[in-house]
């Protein structure tokens, strides 16, 4: 058995402890939001945070995120109400949507860090999730918007 | 006429209860319904389960209110979700948030007229649904008018639709009330739909409504289904396109860890097994002998060399205009080139997968596919059961670009399902899927013109060689001694003025089977026909634009496109060190015009922008429109600048997004739609934007260097990108 936190939940599987996170995941836990695109860390369709640190989950062992907090786009806000969602909905970025939880999860990792993000720190933050539909001036118009959101929400919290 | 007369049935249809029973067995709802689409208040007046009443074959109406669509499309990525609820809502007169949506299931009834088959492809969802969405929804509208009429003694002229009531003075009454009443009227006499001075839906931007599912994960693709006791299938295909399985060893795969079964399907060697990992991991433990197809010795050198040794034959005629021979002999300043064009991979981001569940003696299919009753039909070959035992349950498709407009991937998910009686889940990796697909037709193309002693364009030869599409996917459905129609696109309705035009096209298999790509022949024909139309204003010492506009006197549409795009693009007059190239093209009766400006550092090509101008005649949500332009540019740009499918020995060999490289955000350029408003009826917008970018950015490196691309992907070609 390994013992792992999802979503801030206490979780058990029993799976060899090489499984790729991607499978446990979806397959032991049903979190089917994150994606499988090419199972080599290519294209980013798997992308979670493990311990705040965007991961791709199709090669990173399930043993080696055992004691971890493993967040996934299921866990990110309970409502879609996380500003990078919030963005999302409103410039409208996904089209299939096969990439977009790998996507959001890569630009909720690059604001925590970098709330103000440039063009050219989303160029370096993103380039590692592929969007087949082409949706890129789409995800980066939300990212600034989504900073921006954030900037307000933090403002209002803060007055 | 899409509405049925007599469709309309005062109980569950036999489809309706199928499905409701399927939803509850399976304990799986494939479509997402969408929050604030239920009407709490109509709920409450009713005591049981509300009734479900079939209006037509895209419409049903429950006692509760509940409008639902059954969307005859699938969604890909396009928008049909949102935009075909749109028409359907915009005559009914609600809000279109508040149709739920269902895939449609295989059915005549759901055939697309304008492909013949029930699929969806071709940029023909709005162009197909325009008529006869909203004539379903005005047929349902008079209907439940006529219904409320009857009750009140009202004249129906003077009665209204709001927000799922009909209104007459101060009375009002929900559809829900009258939906059985409204199926009991004969068929209604004279329907209208809306004209364009009532639309309030139709026409303006509005955010998809499959958006919320796709950011927190929820939105259903075919990978995610899961089912009860529900085990996990990974196929070993052979390396060899075509070959076959000969013999193979399951000893080590059987004895690791959650194998449940090694069985030979008709595609393979497949591995089942408790979880997909594992079965993937057993299939890499197969050792298995192949018997070497027709394709084994297959290779990318004699695919091209057998286009070029079939290129001096004649094709069938394509257009026939003066006669290009004479005006070819009759001058003597002439201009020729020959243009090749690469296979391709669609490389959906969700890989081909499907899942299946035998049930009650029947088969179900969870399954993202264009082609609905293709896989019903591929699955009851599969299973041994007549095509009515077989439903299709489609799932959001995570990318179709044509992909998943074939249906090998189905029967051994189905075989899988049939041999273990358990359900299924097949999937495909990314190596199976880049080197199983049903690629691009490579292509050969030949272009001539000459220009007369007045320097006047005289004479304009367009030889086009590839294999067809069609031949393979629809076998016999073009007649004997025509040209496959989705060979020709964006050839056939060549726009430039001159007075000899011969254009033919000749069918050369290759050896592989080829597929409908995102664009199809158009990404071939437009790189031949825009890249040439270069190369002859060269010859013409005419600047590129001007050349093109003074040969399109008698084309307003095409002139309108290249006028807008050229000016918002500061066509002429680009920033110090940037390049620009042109190019035009109409297809799927829409009408686009592409610059795009370049800049080169020794052989390092930059893209920056690309400036696109659309005529695609009336839109029913702008904001689809442009997203699926932007999304196509890139799509267009990816290839252009990257893609290639090798075959050596038989073997593809690209792999993955190493080998198989796909555009990222930071390599995108500044992309900007410009959209024309008119009143034309719709043109396609999934696929067109897509084939200008090849010949316009390659037209910007002509102006840069002088050196004319003739071959693609241009990172092949000299260039750093």
């Amino acid at each position: 058995m390994i013992k792992l936190t999802v979503n801030g939940q206490p979780r058990e599987v029993d799976v060899a402890g090489d499984t790729p996170l991607l499978w446990v995941l979806r397959d032991s836990l049903g979190l089917t939001g994150t994606k499988f695109g090419c199972g080599m860390s290519l294209c980013g369709a798997c992308t979670v945070h493990v311990d705040g640190t965007p991961t791709r989950a199709c090669v990173t062992p399930v043993e080696s995120a055992a004691g971890k907090a493993i967040t996934t786009i299921e866990g990110l806000s309970p409502d879609r109400s996380h500003p990078v969602q919030q963005a999302w909905m409103e410039i409208d970025v996904p089209q299939c949507g096969y990439c977009q939880s790998g996507q959001i999860m890569s630009a909720a990792a690059l604001l925590k860090q970098n709330p103000k993000p440039s063009d050219a720190d989303i160029d370096a933050a993103m380039s590692g999730n592929i969007c087949r539909c082409g949706t890129y001036p789409r995800i980066r118009k939300a990212i600034h918007r989504a900073a921006a959101l954030a900037a307000g929400q933090t403002g209002r919290e803060g007055g | 006429m899409a509405t049925t007369p007599g469709s309309l049935l005062g109980d569950l249809s036999r489809r309706g209860f199928i499905k409701s029973t399927a939803t509850a067995a399976g304990g799986l709802v494939i479509a997402c319904y969408l929050p604030g689409c239920s009407k709490p208040e109509e709920a409450a007046k009713n005591v049981g389960p509300p009734k479900l009443i079939k209006a037509n074959a895209f419409l049903q109406i429950g006692t509760d209110g509940s409008i639902t669509m059954f969307c005859d499309k699938s969604e890909m990525g396009q928008g049909v979700y949102t935009a075909l609820p749109t028409l359907l809502a915009e005559e009914l007169g609600v809000a279109p948030d508040v149709v739920k949506v269902e895939f449609a299931p295989p059915g005549p009834e759901y055939v697309n007229k304008l492909l013949g088959a029930q699929a969806t492809g071709g940029s023909t969802s709005v162009r197909e649904a325009w008529d006869k969405i909203r004539m379903a929804g005005a047929e349902a509208r008079t209907r439940l008018i006529a219904a409320a009429a009857n009750e009140w003694k009202a004249p129906p002229q003077s009665c209204t639709v709001a927000d799922g009531y009909v209104l007459f003075t101060s009375r009002r009454k929900s559809f829900g009330e009258l939906a059985e009443a409204a199926a009991a009227l004969p068929a209604p006499q004279n329907v209208q739909v809306k004209g364009k001075n009532e639309f309030k839906y139709i026409g303006k931007t509005a955010t998809r409504t499959d958006t919320p599912s796709k950011v927190d994960g929820s939105a259903q693709f075919g990978i995610d289904v899961r089912l009860p006791n529900m085990l996990y299938a990974a196929l070993a295909q052979p390396p060899e396109l075509g070959a076959t399985v000969k013999g193979f060893n399951a000893d080590k795969a059987k004895t690791m860890p959650g194998v449940r079964e090694v069985l030979q399907t008709s595609s393979g060697v497949a591995v089942v097994a408790d979880s997909w990992w594992q079965a993937k991991q057993a299939r890499d433990a197969l050792d298995i002998q192949w018997n070497p197809g027709p394709a084994a010795k297959l290779n990318n050198a004699a695919i091209y060399a057998g286009l070029k040794n079939a290129s001096s034959g004649k094709g069938l005629d394509v257009r026939k205009e003066g006669d290009a021979d004479a005006g070819w002999k009759a001058n003597s300043r002439r201009v020729e080139a020959t243009y090749e064009l690469p296979m391709l991979a669609h490389a959906t981001l969700e890989p081909q997968n499907c899942t299946v569940e035998f049930r009650d003696g029947a088969c179900h299919l969870y399954v993202p596919t264009q082609v609905q009753q293709m896989a019903q039909a591929a699955a009851a070959k599969a299973a041994n059961l007549p095509p009515e035992q077989v439903f299709v349950h489609t799932t959001f498709l995570g990318g179709g670009f044509g992909r998943r407009l074939d249906v090998d991937f189905i029967p051994a998910a189905v075989e899988c399902a049939k041999a273990l009686n358990k359900p299924v889940k097949l999937l495909w990796t990314r190596e199976d899927d880049t080197t199983h697909d049903k690629y691009r037709p490579p292509a050969r193309n030949t272009m001539s013109g000459a220009f007369d002693s007045n320097g006047k364009l005289d004479t304009v030869k367009l030889h086009l060689v590839a294999p067809s599409i069609t031949a393979r996917w629809a076998p016999g459905a073009v007649p004997q001694g025509t040209p496959d129609p989705f060979a020709v696109e964006a050839a056939h309705n060549f726009p430039y003025a001159v007075p000899n035009l011969y254009i033919d096209y000749l069918q050369h298999e290759v050896g592989l089977e080829v597929g409908y790509w995102r664009s199809v022949s158009h990404a071939l024909n437009c790189f031949t026909v825009e890249s040439f139309m270069d190369e002859l204003a060269a010859e013409a010492q005419m600047d590129p634009v001007e050349f093109r506009r003074s040969l399109l006197g008698k084309q307003p549409r095409w002139l309108s496109v290249l006028d807008v795009a050229t000016r918002k693009a500061n066509w002429g007059q680009p920033p110090a060190g940037r390049h620009q190239g042109v190019a035009l093209m109409s297809g799927y009766d829409t009408y686009l015009a592409q610059v795009a400006e370049i800049s080169l550092e020794g052989n390092n090509l930059k893209v920056h922008r690309i400036v696109c101008a659309i005529d695609c005649g009336q839109m029913v949500n702008p904001g689809i429109v442009q997203a699926q332009a932007e999304g196509s540019i890139v799509f267009g740009l990816t290839a252009a600048l990257f893609s290639e499918i090798n075959v050596v020995g038989g073997k593809v060999q690209e792999q993955n997004f190493d080998t198989y490289r796909l555009l990222r955000l930071n390599e995108t350029p500044v992309i900007e739609i410009h959209l024309l408003n008119t009143d034309e009826k719709p043109g396609g917008m999934g696929e067109p934007a897509v084939a200008l970018v090849a010949p316009a950015v390659c037209n910007a490196i002509y102006a840069a260097t002088r050196k004319r691309l003739r071959k693609l992907p241009i990172a092949k070609q000299g260039f750093v990108v």
